[in-house]
Order: structure tokens, then C-alpha cells, then sequence
């Protein structure tokens, strides 16, 4: 290998907090090659984004960094801002995970890619705009020229990624250093974001820095990994040796966490099989949620969703599966009756709960439960996890004594895997996953007969979700609970669910069992989302074929959108209604919704 | 947006409304009436009088009978102010309050802005501690007190410059020249540097901490377009909600400071008004500080979606 362009040496982080000093970088070495693609893996709170926070000059104030960071020979670290300026967003660029909150708002995306190039090159205006352009365009931003005058939010959570990116690229940097730049996009975006990244990488030789916590996202990427725990790097080295010789058990327990889409079940992957004499308890019948968006004086309706029928029995699991904006969400909310539907109907225990009025919907509220995604935020942050846990028991079961609710309190947090003695402990003192076990204990303490986790695991760690899937997992079968799982992610689901769902603005796309729907997906929507997932293997990563998704997500407003898999039948007018694709049942129990072939 | 302020000068209606008919009665549930402090005159001129401004009549008359003459546009006249209308008084005093008030207002965008901008960069530093600490003064030092101070230090001992007499006049309003403006204006504007001074700095700490500005000093922005050209834009925002009630309160004038400097606004009058139970003069006050507020409080508003692109004016 020629000399690093980039090399890292000794390096330490500190915090000051009122905690006591934070030691997040641990004396830390490492060196980017030319052209080379690093990656660095780790689960969140491992210090990989402080240490290269730190090596921009970018930590918090309450931060210091101590050590050696060197850009071709050059000292950054300890500079004075004005001579960090002259590298900072020219030679060496960097984007981070949350594209909306990290472009200034205020802002039109092509004022903020620009900016960079009038303060680094002093670049007159029109040749400055010329340069945009190209740059959107090697982003893939189709129709450059209006973009550029669009502000962040106009844009979908795609969109703005790839500006982040065209901003990282348009002054032509050495080193790109992309934290954990697909985090929060759907998959098949992060397929997209991945390509794009490849390509400049193959055709500029621009040297990139992946920070990930997903070992198939860097098993794509990267030519060399870091995997990073505790402000230490435990295993370095090329990105064969990592993925098929692991030394470390660390890296061990990283891809074992992952969840194989490529791999016949894994030992305690099987799903128990349904006893095929479970009755019905759901049936949810042609079920719409619209919602009024004014625009200027008219009002239109979005649905989200648009007609969805399934049932589910006792003790099974139905997965629904899509990306941001299918209308999972709501169609859990218009379950459990959080929300109004617009029409059809939810039937529980053969009663339309339609029908029943408010204070008999609230007895019948015991049975049904909601896990939401973000653990901490769901937690009143005032209240012990205990008074949290207890909390459905004191509205649902009045008639308890506050000893037997302490008693009970106790034996779930017992049953979910937290100690019992932490019950008047707050939710800022745990972990994402053990606030996650209280959010389940909270749903469970009433043993309700269906609980909806709605993407209950996705803000989680990979080892810690597959610790807490196994968990919800044990609860059902120990309760012998219906479980209705939401999540983007078609892997977790994989390992709960006996049918999964798979939705698309609204509407149903394909519902099949398990097995059927890895194994033998028919819907093209469904194809692109399989094949979207990363496999943390790199040769099976970079040889596969990706099945192009369809794009942008179109506006939901438009009419035509639910027919972008069957634009023959479409009617191009976006506010003509249009033909329904329906549902057709190519085996038993495979349904799959009318699509054009590919 | 001129559809969306048609319809909130519209939605403004039923406010005024609601605001012009409680001002009405509880002014009249006050004991006492217009002309009770004066000299005792015989029952008959008494009568005379209250026929004259029609307090005879029951008091939902009189009620219908304002709004009727309201909806022309007249307030009637001050039951108080001998030969005035209350819209004689309003319009001669206002532009005197006005310009005192805009004037101060001015004065503490300018500075208030700029100290809570530095204090924010210098965050728990020297410099920062310093203007918060003074700002703190600012606020709890309360109006009678700093006109009173500045008049004797820049009045009353004059301040003398390498010869030049830099003593500003006392009182008086002096058809508005700026010699008279000077003190009356600071003293109005010292509070609100430094509320403005607080609220700039707590928004501009938090914008600084922003992702987007991370991303401004990751391409490796200079300072000074990180805060002029991303910063500032957002961290102005409460400010501007602020505004809104605020330059209401100080275009239409105070008391105190009319009294101490002797001039000619509208401040008094609703002080004074509403202590000699002059009702009408109460109510064309009331009214026209609501109306103010309403319109500043829209101006707020439509400035606000001009400052940031994501306020949509559609709902």
C-alpha cells in the first residue's frame, strides 16, 4: 500500500461530563489508503462517530481530542479553525446519518452546495452553478436545475442524502467520510445511497470512511474494516479476513446478530408452527385511514391506507412489512382504534368495533396492546419503570391492590429480563434495550391477546434486537398472544412472523406465509425489497443482482401512484380514479396484487 | 399569504368583537361614573348632563348605541377632555408614541441581536457571563428608575465633551426632535435589549448545537457565514414572536415615561381614562391597542414564514 493519505495516530477522546470524565476514544490507530474504501463497524455507543467527529474538529465543546491526525502529512489536529477551513469541506468532506436535520433549512439545497465551492475555489457564480449541476447529476438527482432551488424538506429522505453527498463531492475531496450515511432511509433507498457511493468511489478514486453499525451495509463497501467497541478498535484488517476468518469474538457476535435473508434458518430462527385449530380473533375487513391535506383552498384525501383485509388467528404472528409512508403505522393505529378509519371494519372476537361504543372500547382495550419503536421517547421520562409498568394495570384492573400490582410489576420485569430491584429506577438510566423490555413489560403486564409492535426493534442495536425478538418471541408462546410485527425490516420479521405482509402506499402487495414469501416472492415490490437487504458477506453482497426498486416514492395524492406496478391499466391523470389492482391468489394462501410484467 | 392574512384580518372580527363588548362592561361594573369627582351640582344639571351623553338610557342602549356609532368609525368624545374626540386624541398623541416606541424598538433589535449573538458564541466564557449578567440587571431594573438616573447624569450634570455641551434636554417633546428623543428612547429600549439579548442567545445556543451547523463547519464555513448565513435565520425565530406583542405595547406609548418626560402620547390616557372613568376615551384606547396587536401579531406571523421556508400558510 502507498503512504495513507490519512492517518490517525494515538488518538484520545475525552468528554467532561457531570458524570465524570468520558474516556471515548482509547489511544486509537488507523490510516485511510488512496482510493480506498474503510470501514468502520460498531454498535452505537463503540465511539465511532466521536473519534471522527474528533478528527475534523468537530467534537462537542465539553470534547478534547489528544494524539495525531494527519491529512498527507499535515497536522490537523489542534489547528486553529481558519487553517482546518482550508481542508475541512474541500479535501476532507463528511456527511452524517440524518439528512434533514444536518442541511440547514432556511437554505435551497443548491445555496448549500454551492457555498462550499465559492469559499473553497472562489468560483464565480456561474461557473459555481455549472459545477452543481454536474455534481447532482453524478448523485443522480434527476432534474438538477430545479432541485437546486427546492429547500431540504421538500425533498424525500433519499433525495436529501444524495445532496448531503453531492456537498461531500463538489469540490473534489481526497477522503469522504460518510457516518452512518443510510441509517435512517428506507432499504431500498440504502441500496440506492450504497450504488451512488460505489460508483464515485470506482470513478473519482475518492478515498471513503463507512462508519456503520450494519455489517451488510459495510460488507458491500468496504476494501478493509475496523470493528470498534469501547473506543478501541478489537479487529482490523481486509474485509475477507473480518467476514470469513473473524479472530475476535466480538466481530464473531456482530455477524452472528445479523440476520441472514441468504441462509436457510439458523438454529431458534424457526418460527413454532401454528396449531391449525387456532381460531380467528381478527378479521379486519377493507380497512381505510384517510386524511384530509389542504391544498391552498382545496382539500384532498391522503390515504394511508387503502383497503386492507387480513385476518389473524390466536397465537399467530402477521409481519407487515414497508418502507416509510406504506401506511403501516396507521393501519396499526386503526387496529387498535387510536385512530378513526374512514371505512370498512375491524371485527375482534366477531364484534365490529365500529359498533362498540367508547366505554365498552376501553374494557375491551386490555386486550389489545401497542409496543412503540423509539423506547425512550415513549416512556414518560417523570415516571419509574415501575409506575410506567404499572401503569395499564391501574386503568385496565382497578380493582388490584397496589401490593398485588407491585407484586405483579415485579414478576413481568422478572419475565422480560429486568432485574426486579430497578423498579424505581428512571428510563434516562437504561439502555435502548432495556427501556425497549419495559415498553414490552408495559404492553404485556395485562396479558393482553394481541399486542402490535410497531417496529419495536428497529432503533436497537443487531444483538440487542435479536435479543429482544427471541424475548417477544417467549412471551407469545408463554401467553399465547397474536402478535402483529411492523417493520421495514424484512430480516427480523423473518425470524417472528408465520405470514407476512407486505404493504405499499397503503395498499397490499403481497401477503404470504413465511417461507413463501423468501422463498418465491412474486410481486416486484416485494423482489426489490429482498434483494435490497444487504447480506453481511461481501462476495454474495457485490455479486448480487439487484432488483431496481421503482424510484421515488410517488405523492400519495396522485391517483396513479397505486398503479406505478400496473401503469397498463393507469389513467394519466392524477386526480382520475383509477383501476384497483386486485389481489390474486396464485397458491393457497399467496396473495399477490395485480402488477405488469417485468 | 395574501389570502391567508385576508383571512386572519377576517377571523380578527369576532376578537374585536368579543374584546369591544367585554371592555364595555366592565368598565361600566366599575363603581363611580364620568363625572362623579366633580364639584356637587344641583340633580337637574346632573340629569342634564348624563342626557347629554346618553347614560340615561339602560345600558344595553347604550352598548347598541356604540357599536352604532363605532361601525361609522366614530369613538365619541372624551367625557374628560373638554372639546376632544377620542379620535382627535388618539391621532394627535400616536405619532409621538409611535416614533418613540418604533425608535426604541430599533434600538434594541440592533443591540439586543448583536450582545445575545456574541454571548451565544462565547458561550460560559468571560464575555457571555458578562452580557447575561448585565441583561439580568437590565430587566429587573424597572423604568422609574433609569429615567430618573439618566436624566440627572446626562440632564441635570450635563456631560461635557472637549468643550462640547453633550447635556440632553430633560423633558419635553420639542415637535420630536432628536435631542428630546434620546433619553426617553433608551430608557424605553434597556429592558427590551435585554430581553431580546436572553432570547437571542437561548435560541442561538441551540441552533449552534444544530446538526445542520455541524454540517456548516464540516465543509469548513468561516465563522462569520456560519452564523449570518445558517444560524442566524432560525435562531431569530422566537424573537419575532416576541416582536409581535412587543412593539403593540411600546408603539402605544407609557405612562411613566410620558409623565417623567413630559410628553404628548398615548400612553396615559390609559391610565388616566380608566381612573376618571372617562368610558369612551377607555374604550377607543382598548380598541386601538387591540387592533395593534392583532396587526402585529399577523406581521409576526407572515414574517415568520418569510424567515423559514418549512412554515406553510396553506392551513
Amino acid at each position: 500500500m502507498a503512504a495513507p493519505i490519512f492517518e490517525i495516530k494515538d488518538l484520545d477522546v475525552h468528554f467532561a461530563t457531570p458524570d465524570g470524565d468520558v474516556h471515548a476514544v482509547k489511544s486509537l490507530n488507523l490510516t485511510v489508503g488512496e482510493a480506498e474504501c474503510l470501514g468502520v463497524v460498531g454498535e452505537s455507543g463503540s465511539g465511532k462517530s466521536q473519534l471522527f467527529l474528533a478528527t475534523m474538529g468537530l467534537l462537542a465543546t465539553n470534547g478534547r481530542a489528544t494524539g495525531s491526525v494527519r491529512y498527507r502529512g499535515e497536522e490537523m489536529l489542534g489547528q486553529p479553525q481558519r487553517a482546518l477551513n482550508r481542508l475541512r469541506g474541500s479535501k476532507i468532506t463528511m456527511i452524517f446519518q440524518d439528512p434533514l436535520t444536518s442541511l440547514t433549512p432556511h437554505m435551497t439545497v443548491g445555496a448549500q452546495i454551492m457555498e462550499s465551492l465559492r469559499v473553497h475555489q472562489r468560483l464565480p457564480r456561474d461557473e459555481a452553478e455549472k459545477r452543481v449541476l454536474e455534481v447532482l447529476d453524478l448523485v443522480r438527482i434527476p432534474e438538477g436545475r430545479r432541485r437546486m432551488h427546492q429547500y431540504p424538506h421538500e425533498l424525500s429522505g433519499g433525495m436529501r442524502q444524495r445532496v448531503m453527498i453531492a456537498m461531500g463531492m463538489v469540490c473534489g475531496p481526497d477522503l469522504l467520510i460518510a457516518d452512518e450515511p443510510t441509517t435512517a432511509l428506507d432499504v431500498t433507498v440504502q441500496a440506492e445511497i450504497l450504488d451512488i457511493m460505489r460508483d464515485l468511489k470506482a470513478e473519482l478514486k475518492t478515498s471513503i470512511v463507512l462508519v456503520s453499525h450494519d455489517m451488510g451495509v459495510i460488507a458491500g463497501m468496504a476494501d478493509r474494516v475496523a470493528v470498534m467497541r469501547g473506543g478501541e478498535i478489537v479487529e482490523h484488517g481486509p474485509v475477507e479476513d473480518i467476514y470469513y476468518s473473524p479472530r475476535h469474538d466480538y466481530t464473531r457476535m456482530l455477524l452472528d446478530a445479523m440476520p441472514r435473508l441468504d441462509r436457510p434458518d439458523a438454529d431458534g430462527d424457526a418460527v413454532a408452527p401454528l396449531d391449525p385449530a387456532a381460531a380467528t380473533i381478527l378479521d379486519v375487513e377493507d380497512l381505510h385511514v384517510g386524511f384530509p391535506v389542504t391544498e391552498g383552498w382545496s382539500t384532498k384525501t391522503l390515504r394511508a391506507v387503502d383497503g386492507v383485509s387480513f385476518t389473524l388467528r390466536e397465537g399467530e404472528t402477521l409481519g407487515i412489512v414497508g418502507e416509510s409512508g406504506c401506511g403501516k403505522s396507521s393501519l396499526a393505529r386503526a387496529v387498535l382504534k387510536l385512530i378513526p378509519n374512514t371505512e370498512g371494519a375491524v371485527v375482534w372476537l366477531g364484534r365490529d368495533l365500529g359498533q362498540v361504543a367508547s366505554a365498552e372500547l376501553r374494557k375491551l382495550r386490555k386486550d389489545f396492546q401497542i409496543v412503540f419503536q423509539d423506547p425512550l421517547a415513549s416512556l414518560d421520562p417523570r415516571m419509574t419503570v415501575g409506575e410506567s409498568i404499572a401503569e395499564p394495570l391501574r386503568s385496565l384492573k382497578p380493582h388490584l391492590t397496589r401490593a398485588e400490582v407491585t407484586a405483579q410489576v415485579r414478576k413481568m420485569m422478572d419475565l422480560v429480563g429486568l432485574e426486579p430491584v430497578w423498579i424505581n429506577r428512571y428510563p434516562h438510566e437504561f439502555s435502548g434495550g432495556q427501556n425497549q423490555r419495559v415498553g414490552i413489560a408495559r404492553a404485556m403486564i395485562v396479558e393482553p391477546k394481541l399486542v402490535i409492535c410497531d417496529e419495536a426493534v428497529s432503533a436497537l442495536d443487531a444483538s440487542i434486537q435479536a435479543q429482544i425478538v427471541d424475548l417477544i418471541r417467549e412471551l407469545q408462546s408463554e401467553f399465547n398472544m397474536s402478535l402483529i410485527f411492523i417493520s421495514h425490516d424484512l430480516s427480523v420479521v423473518r425470524r417472528i412472523a408465520h405470514r407476512v405482509m407486505v404493504l405499499y402506499l397503503g395498499r397490499v402487495v403481497e401477503l404470504a406465509d413465511r417461507d413463501t414469501i423468501y422463498a418465491d416472492p412474486r410481486h416486484p415490490y416485494t423482489k426489490a425489497l429482498i434483494s435490497a437487504v444487504p447480506i453481511p458477506d461481501p462476495r454474495l453482497e457485490r455479486a448480487k443482482r439487484r432488483v431496481r426498486p421503482t424510484g421515488e416514492l410517488p405523492s400519495p395524492l396522485d391517483t396513479r401512484a397505486s398503479l406505478i406496478f400496473l401503469k397498463s391499466k393507469a389513467v394519466d391523470d392524477p386526480d382520475a380514479e383509477q383501476y384497483r389492482p386486485k389481489l390474486i391468489e396464485v397458491a393457497p394462501g399467496h396473495l399477490v396484487a395485480e402488477h405488469d410484467a417485468a | 399569504m395574501a389570502s391567508y392574512a385576508l383571512r386572519r384580518v377576517l377571523g380578527a372580527i369576532p376578537t374585536l368583537f368579543i374584546i369591544i363588548t367585554l371592555a364595555f362592561f366592565m368598565m361600566r361594573l366599575a363603581p363611580g361614573g364620568p363625572f362623579d369627582s366633580q364639584r356637587h351640582l344641583p340633580p337637574e344639571i346632573e340629569r342634564n348632563v348624563a342626557a347629554a351623553y346618553d347614560l340615561d338610557k339602560p345600558l344595553y342602549e347604550q352598548y347598541f348605541l356604540y357599536l352604532d356609532h363605532l361601525a361609522h368609525g366614530d369613538l365619541g368624545p372624551s367625557y374628560k377632555i373638554k372639546d376632544f374626540t377620542v379620535g382627535q386624541l388618539i391621532a394627535a398623541g400616536f405619532p409621538v408614541s409611535a416614533k418613540l416606541g418604533l425608535s426604541a424598538i430599533f434600538l434594541a433589535l440592533v443591540f439586543g441581536i448583536g450582545l445575545g449573538v456574541t454571548a451565544a458564541l462565547y458561550q460560559n466564557r468571560m464575555s457571555d457571563h458578562a452580557i447575561m449578567s448585565v441583561a439580568m440587571f437590565g430587566i429587573t431594573i424597572p423604568n422609574f428608575v433609569t429615567a430618573p438616573l439618566l436624566t440627572l447624569l446626562f440632564g441635570v450634570y450635563g456631560l461635557h465633551f472637549f468643550g462640547l455641551d453633550l447635556s440632553l434636554p430633560v423633558a419635553g417633546w420639542n415637535g420630536g426632535a432628536l435631542r428630546n428623543m434620546i433619553l426617553p428612547v433608551t430608557v424605553l429600549a434597556l429592558p427590551q435589549i435585554a430581553i431580546i439579548a436572553r432570547l437571542v442567545r437561548g435560541s442561538m445556543v441551540e441552533v449552534l448545537h444544530s446538526n445542520y451547523v455541524r454540517t456548516a463547519r464540516a465543509k469548513g464555513m468561516p465563522s462569520h457565514v456560519i452564523v449570518t448565513r445558517h444560524a442566524l435565520r432560525v435562531a431569530l425565530l422566537p424573537l419575532v414572536s416576541y416582536l409581535g406583542p412587543a412593539v403593540a405595547q411600546l408603539v402605544t406609548g407609557s405612562l411613566i415615561i410620558e409623565q417623567i418626560f413630559q410628553l404628548p402620547g398615548i400612553g396615559r390616557y390609559f391610565v388616566i381614562a380608566a381612573i376618571d372613568r372617562d368610558y369612551t376615551l377607555v374604550m377607543g384606547a382598548m380598541i386601538f391597542y387591540a387592533a395593534l396587536i392583532i396587526l402585529f401579531n399577523l406581521m409576526a406571523d407572515i414574517l415568520y414564514g418569510v424567515l423559514d421556508p418549512r412554515v406553510s400558510y396553506n392551513t
